[in-house]
């Protein structure tokens, strides 16, 4: 196994965390630099996802790399049935590092067993998106100076969020305070929240948004879906609640940050796009510099 | 000494005797030590009232000395049973089950979704609870308790 693989957000230290973030400062400031130049990257997507895709085939080819790949399962050998072992074998033998999404657990933990180049993973199915994490950090780091001591505050699906679980995961060695809000059907996970109890983490955990965010430094929203409830009468009755609209934000903190995942639906009212305090678009753009150094230090490439 | 249950089960020479091993499991044990596919003279039985556990099953393996290894793979099925070492119809060593830190093989990961449940890919887990046996899966990170476990069907 190639241990330069990142799988899950843990196969970082908090050091390494760190020094990827430092990385990712650096590329913002310079995106174009010719690190991967002679290099090829596999861009394996068993599963459509055009943000994702985009933002690391953007990243490579920033730094002059060149991709090979594919976007979708049906437009490759796993249509015929071919198992995922054969399949990343096989591009092993072509490239220099591998990017993949994969619907089904744990498949990017093997793929970085059976592959001789470091396999990043874009996406495991529910499992883990580690580069979504990093991008959420990198944005935090960037936005309040630093990762330590912070108000984080979580709205939404706390339940089945991916992108929820792993930014809360890795923000716990930086010494914060959390505030979950979230419908009782959508609450944060016990494992979760025994583990923030065992490492001594605050959190606080809210039903509605009001008078809870005005303390925030981070403001974390997700989109609550229909179909995660058992009685479609619950989310009737909570669809609105865990809106952002812009009037809510008058009596927030100057250095709050809003930070959305995306895609977002309604959960973030149009008309705080404009308030400088939006900030997922700028997050979105942040995933490349992070992507970028994530890539330069599985490949072990020095600046 | 195995007075009464050598009127029941017949006693060997030199070997491993497996003793108190739930009444339901008998056959889970033999299957995670393999021993269907090995050679020698293997007597066992089940049915036995076995005073506070209800009860039990016990199996004798004649010249065949489990290894911690193997016995360890018993906490996942039948983590109150006690070995004892035989030589010369003699008991020379009694062992206990301890919960590894790790299973490899044995049981299946819970989740559908895991990888190990779609290619032909060896089950891995982290032991992260000893009490109660939670299994946590090196791949798709879930978590397979006692509830939920099934031993892998060969």
């Amino acid at each position: 196994m190639n241990n330069n693989s990142l799988v899950s957000i843990f196969d970082y230290s908090k050091e390494e965390i760190i020094e990827v973030l430092e990385l990712a400062s650096e590329f913002e400031k310079n995106p174009n630099q010719d690190l991967l130049k002679g290099q090829v990257v596999a861009s394996l997507f068993f599963e459509p996802s055009t943000r994702t895709r985009l933002s690391f085939e953007t990243a490579i080819q920033r730094l002059g790399g060149r991709i090979v790949g594919f976007s979708d399962a049906s437009s490759s050998s796993v249509k015929k049935g071919e198992s995922l072992k054969d399949t990343i074998k096989m591009v092993d033998n072509y490239c220099d590092l591998i990017v993949m999404r994969h619907p089904i657990e744990g498949s990017a933990r093997y793929a970085s067993e059976v592959a001789k180049v470091p396999v990043i993973n874009a996406g495991d199915g529910a499992n883990q998106h580690p580069t979504q994490t990093m991008l959420d950090l990198y944005t935090i780091y960037q936005t309040q100076g630093t990762l330590e001591n912070l108000n984080i505050t979580l709205v939404g699906d706390l339940k089945y969020g991916r992108t929820v679980h792993s930014l809360v995961m890795a923000l716990s060695m930086f010494n914060p305070t959390f505030h979950f809000i979230a419908p009782k059907e959508l609450e944060m996970p016990k494992g979760y929240k025994l583990y923030l109890e065992d490492k001594g983490i605050k959190y606080f955990e809210h039903t509605e948004m009001e008078g809870v965010i005005d303390n925030a430094d981070i403001l974390y929203m997700t989109r609550v879906q229909r179909e995660r409830f058992a009685d479609p009468l619950e989310y009737e009755k909570v669809k609105n609640v865990y809106i952002l609209n812009n009037a809510m934000l008058d009596t927030t903190k100057d250095n709050l940050r809003i930070l959305h995942p995306l895609p977002r639906v309604n959960e973030i009212a149009v008309d705080v796009d404009d308030n400088p305090k939006a900030y997922y678009f700028q997050q979105a753009l942040n995933g490349v510099f992070a992507r970028q150094a994530i890539i330069c230090k599985s490949l072990n490439l020095k600046k | 000494m195995v007075k009464d249950k050598e009127l029941q089960v017949r006693a060997i020479k030199n070997g491993t005797v497996i003793d108190h091993i739930p009444d339901n499991q008998l056959f889970k044990v033999i299957k995670v030590l393999g021993l269907q596919k090995i050679d020698n003279m293997i007597t066992f039985g089940r049915g036995y009232e076995s005073g506070k556990f209800g009860k039990k099953a016990i199996i004798k393996i004649a010249d065949k000395f489990l290894e911690d290894e193997d016995i360890n793979k018993l906490s996942m099925v039948a983590p109150a049973a006690k070995i004892n070492i035989i030589k010369d119809f003699s008991v020379v060593e009694k062992k206990v089950v301890q919960v590894p830190d790790e299973v490899k093989g044995i049981v299946r990961c819970v989740n559908p979704m895991c990888i190990t449940n779609h290619e032909a890919i060896p089950t891995k887990f982290k032991v992260v609870n000893k009490e109660n046996i939670s299994l946590k899966c090196h791949y798709c990170e879930k978590i397979t308790d006692n509830e939920n476990m099934r031993i892998v069907e060969d």
